[in-house]
């Protein structure tokens, strides 16, 4: 169960993976190379909403090197799937190339496939298509209105879905009571992911077996296979491979089965070549899934002592045109649920209304409906805290859930039951280290000579591996969510770990390899971590949503657990002693009193294979699989502090200081999880301060290249300072939680609190994200006037 | 990512590079370090059917001292002039603005020159150009001709060059002891090119009055501009906070400010103010005043 021997748990080893990637070794869907590989460029809609009136493919296949060019009539394969389904859900059909019509900037129209790159964007360039334009609408609220543009005849007013959770007559009669009601409708902007490596695939059919084989960049290869094998091309799985090698980035937005890489694998196999398409970073941000995205109205209720007694959520969530593989969980169960974040709040009440409009299809995006809830929650609670007069420091500390680490959970009103969480520590050590209130004292000495410093503090909930399968089964999840493990041991005792996660720049091949290394007692080198390909590991259900480590890593833990046990009885058959009687150290199993009298691991290794003298009956080998079904997820949680100076002249601001302090459970690698939450941090705070994915009224996508669109750099990034507190999960034999998105959770809220905070002495009480220097100009301007 | 097909040309002498264009006409770009032009063939915005790269034409490169200006080859790039100690001792501020164009990765391949010849509305050099008066010396089928800033930069992305000219040189005069520049700029966030940059110098007498003012703002229109109405507001006077500040009032006139994603109309000439005003106050603080 436990680890038995720690020697590598714990420790900041270097990532086993890094130097391939940083000498250019790495292997990425775009370097495999096959013979006879033909390339891929798409035909897309500038227009948002438009008829297709024709498509003329004459003139592109006359040109050099042009193959083929399909479109929507020649490809007559199924739509792209829905993986999650609400109650009463309208899920639009979304093909893999245009029927008929175009819902959004960028919705693929037609393949061009040529002998070159460059002749088939030459090809691309040269397809006609004629449009009749329709007018689109963008925004998620305004897509409800009456009259708004339809971009569906069959679902009436744009409405996907209408999702409650909580008790709306509890919430009603909780603010009918309440000394104060805090209310703010709030923005979170539409985000474009963005992985340096861009999504691409390779597809390769052999006519002789009817094989077809997919690289492709996917942070779960086998939901790949399943949707697009089952759902799309309607071929056995049995015929299909997907392989994702090394994957560079994702944050989400490689969960997704897309158009491209349905369209490529077709054209492989009428052409009978090889087709690779890398997409351009445009193609990237104008397909790719995009994140967040929610218009929002919350109001708090609070008693005379400043306690939560209420909350109340009504939510449009943009889902774009067509529904993502994941959709509709991200705005639902992956957010309401969080809302009760780190505070005790008797009664809750959240609706969302998922809308269509004519923008890319939004899905998870790192954090994915948790960044959603906590930027609400926390703008809440800070706004309250201004009106109650209260430090935001003391407010939240009168409302935390009292500690609770005896393994019984925590109830929320909104479903979830968190496994442990003791959240006033966190916050102590993080005010200490952000020097509170020697901030505090600052912020008011430069206030009198016009320095404008702003504190703002997150106090956040996330949540970690979703699970069990049944739970999500009964709330609408196409798929389970369990991993999958195999450990095989070889004759001279080294060990390959098949496991069902994917790293997309997590570091599993060295997090498992530390794992698997010190429970079996062997060097980290004897222990080689396979991922990635459906043809060598078993079903698995990948890498998203911080699970790999809760979820995948006890897959792994369980299989070490049966291969122990095997062990056990070889050895104990070996040294003719009682099982019972045996102890595993130090990669030996050693007669309890008579610790000389030992069987070394590779020795039982060795007469696994060997079978010349095992138990009687017992079979030959040692491997184990097992499939690690979580009774509950995970509940990470911490306390983040920003301290900014806002030069109100010209609206600029500027991070002076960041603090996290972070409970993810035991740590395996603290270099590891370091460098998560400092990749979080800065994709938060780039939410908080630059990035937005700005659409016009009618659908136009405006930021759609890197000059337009304003990811974080270093130099607009402090140095942070990070610290943990440590609450073990009692819910895993790891005792691990989750680290791979509390930064971009917990950031966000808390620039945007301190921006808001140092506005203060102009009454601005809120504005929305990306806090950028036109919006603080304007709001210190009027607040002038 | 895969620009339209071209033909690349690498001529070693200006005058071979003058024969391509003089064939190739409205065909053929010219290359000069191309952290323009590339992006925007990769976009396929731009398709020339030729491109002309002017990295081995010889004697297009280098900084030199003459007759009290410098005189900078077209190629010279931008790291080049950061780093330069001539440039330092001589117009120290050149060396400033080449420090804060884009990234280490642009400046080492962008060139003073395709800056100056590609006249992007947001780019840092114009107004160091047209605040210090520099000239630019262009080379056709008929020879050299100099042309005065002031009437270099002609509108959006154009400029006095003849379509069978290359631009060769910049010539930046170097100003008199008492004078001070520098230049000031609030970065695009995501291209960090100049959505409001301005570039001020001024030479000071003895007395601390304001001999003269070179005031020049990019970023906010379709073109660098001279913001005159500053310069005169500046001249003859001594540059305390309370003149510099009413001088910088005049910083968005006879700019056409342009409104998109970074900031509305009034928002840009508002930072124009802003920035001029730090410009001229710390272009005086260089001057000794």
């Amino acid at each position: 169960m436990a680890v038995t021997e720690e020697r590598l748990f714990g420790k900041a080893i270097k990532r086993r993976e890094d130097p391939r990637f940083i000498t250019g070794r790495g292997q990425y869907v775009d370097d495999v190379k096959l013979p006879g590989m033909t390339y891929a460029a798409f035909v897309r809609s500038p227009h948002p909403h438009a008829r297709i009136k024709k498509v003329d493919a004459a003139a592109a296949k006359k040109l050099p090197g042009v193959l083929a060019v399909y479109t929507g009539v020649e490809m007559q394969v199924g739509g792209l799937p829905c993986g999650w389904m609400l109650p009463d859900i309208r899920v639009p059909v979304r093909p893999v190339l245009a029927q008929g019509k175009v819902r959004y900037v960028g919705e693929p129209v037609a393949i061009v496939v040529a002998e070159t790159p460059f002749a088939a964007k030459d090809g691309a360039e040269a397809v006609r298509v004629q449009y009749e334009a329709l007018p689109g609408v963008a925004d998620g609220k305004k897509a409800h209105a009456p009259g708004a543009p339809q971009l569906f005849d069959e679902i009436a007013t744009n409405q996907c879905f209408h999702w409650t959770i909580g008790d709306k007559a509890a919430a009603d009669a909780a603010f009918a009571s309440a000394a104060t009601v805090v209310s703010q409708p709030l923005v979170n902007q539409r985000l474009i992911p963005n992985a340096i490596e861009p999504r691409a695939c390779v597809a390769s059919f052999a006519p002789a077996t009817g094989d077809l084989t997919l690289w492709v960049t996917s942070q779960n290869p086998h939901v790949h296979r399943l949707l697009m094998a089952a759902f799309v091309l309607a071929i056995p799985e049995t015929k299909m491979r997907v392989i994702s090698p090394d994957v560079g980035g994702g944050f989400g937005s490689k969960i997704f089965v897309y158009n491209e890489e349905v369209a490529v694998s077709w054209a492989a196999k009428t052409l009978g070549r090889p087709v690779k398409w890398t997409a351009e970073r445009r193609e990237s941000f104008l397909n790719d899934a995009h994140g967040r995205d929610h218009v929002t109205e919350a109001e708090m209720a609070f008693d005379r002592e400043g306690k939560i007694t209420g909350l109340r959520v009504k939510t449009h969530a943009n889902l774009g045109a067509y529904l993502s593989t994941f959709a509709p969980l991200i705005p639902s169960y992956l957010y309401g649920p969080l809302l009760s974040g780190v505070y005790k709040i008797p009664a809750i009440f959240c609706e969302v209304w998922g809308m269509l409009t004519n923008t890319a299809p939004v899905d998870a995006y790192r954090g994915a409906g948790r960044p959603e809830a906590t930027y609400l929650l926390e703008r809440i609670v800070d706004r309250a805290a201004r009106q109650l007069r209260l430090d935001p420091a003391e407010l939240r500390r009168r409302n935390f859930i009292p500690p609770f680490t005896d393994g019984t959970p925590y109830q929320t009103p909104v479903a979830f039951a968190y496994d442990s969480g003791d959240y006033e520590p966190a916050l102590r050590r993080a005010l200490e280290l952000a020097g509170y209130e020697q901030a505090r004292r600052e912020q008011a000495a430069g206030r009198q000579k016009g320095r404008h410093l702003g504190i703002g503090l997150s106090t956040y909930i996330e949540a970690c591996g979703p699970a069990p399968s049944a739970v999500a089964g009964s709330l609408g999840a196409g798929a389970g969510l369990w991993e999958s493990g195999q450990v095989r041991v070889h004759p001279a005792g080294s060990v390959t770990v098949y496991t069902g996660s994917h790293s997309h720049g997590q570091g599993h091949e060295t997090t498992f390899a530390q794992v698997v290394a010190d429970q079996l007692g062997i060097p980290m080198e004897q222990v080689e971590i396979v991922h990635g390909d459906t043809a060598q590991i078993p079903f698995g259900m990948g890498t998203y949503g911080s699970r790999s480590a809760c979820v995948g890593g006890s897959a792994i833990v369980r299989c070490l657990d049966k291969i122990k046990e095997k062990g056990r009885r070889i050895a104990a058959h070996l040294l003719e002693a009682s099982e019972q009687d045996l102890d595993f150290k130090d990669g030996a199993w050693s007669v309890r009193g008579s610790p000389d009298r030992k069987k070394a691991w590779g020795e039982v290794a060795l007469m696994a294979y060997l079978a010349h003298n095992i138990p009687q009956g017992m079979e030959p080998g040692l491997e184990a699989t097992s499939f690690y079904d979580p009774v509950n997820f995970t509940f990470p949680f911490g306390a983040h502090v920003a301290i900014v100076e806002v030069d109100v002249e010209t609206g600029a601001v500027k991070l002076l200081k960041y603090v996290a302090v972070d409970d993810v459970g035991r740590v395996i690698n603290p270099m590891i999880v370091d460098g998560m939450v400092h990749g979080g941090i800065a994709q938060g705070v780039g939410q908080a301060l630059w990035e937005h994915g700005v659409y016009a009224d009618d659908g136009q996508l405006l930021s759609a290249t890197m000059l337009d669109y304003a990811m974080p750099k270093a130099d607009g990034l402090p140095s942070y300072t990070t610290d943990r507190t440590v609450t073990p999960s009692p819910i895993n034999p790891l005792g691990v939680k989750g680290a791979g998105e509390t930064g971009t959770i917990a950031s966000t809220p808390a620039v945007a609190n301190a921006v808001i905070d140092a506005l203060a002495p102009f009454g601005v009480v809120h504005l929305d994200l990306p806090l950028t220097p036109q919006k603080i100009w304007k709001a210190v301007a009027a607040a002038k006037r | 990512m895969y620009p339209a097909a071209f033909e690349y040309h690498a001529p070693t002498s200006v005058k071979d590079a003058l024969r391509l264009l003089g064939k190739l006409k409205d065909d053929a770009k010219l290359l000069a370090g191309g952290h323009s032009l590339i992006p925007m063939m990769k976009l396929r915005l731009a398709q020339p059917g030729h491109l002309i790269d002017l990295k081995k034409v010889k004697g297009l490169s280098g900084i030199k001292e003459e007759k009290g200006a410098l005189v900078i080859g077209a190629m010279t790039t931008h790291w080049e002039i950061e780093a330069s100690k001539t440039v330092k001792a001589k117009v120290p501020v050149l060396a400033e603005v080449a420090g804060i164009i884009g990234d280490p990765a642009v400046r080492n391949k962008g060139t003073l020159g395709g800056s100056v010849a590609h006249a992007d509305p947001a780019a840092d050099w114009p107004a160091a150009m047209l605040a210090l008066g520099a000239e630019m010396v262009c080379e056709g089928p008929k020879g050299k001709r100099t042309v005065k800033v002031d009437d270099w930069f002609v509108g959006l992305m154009t400029t006095a060059v003849k379509g069978n000219e290359i631009l060769t040189a910049v010539r930046v005069p170097a100003w008199p002891a008492g004078s001070g520049a520098a230049y000031m700029k609030f970065p695009h966030p995501a291209s960090r090119f100049a959505v409001v940059g301005v570039c001020a110098a001024v030479t000071l007498d003895k007395q601390g009055v304001c001999t003269r003012a070179g005031v020049a703002v990019t970023g906010a229109g379709t073109k660098a501009v001279r913001a005159k109405g500053v310069e005169a507001a500046l001249t003859g006077k001594t540059l305390d906070a309370a003149a510099i500040e009413a001088a910088a009032q005049k910083a968005a006139q006879g700019v056409d400010v342009q409104a998109d994603l970074q900031g509305s109309v009034e928002y840009k000439a508002h930072l124009c103010r802003v920035f001029a005003k730090r410009a001229i106050t710390e272009a005086v603080k260089r001057a000794g005043g």
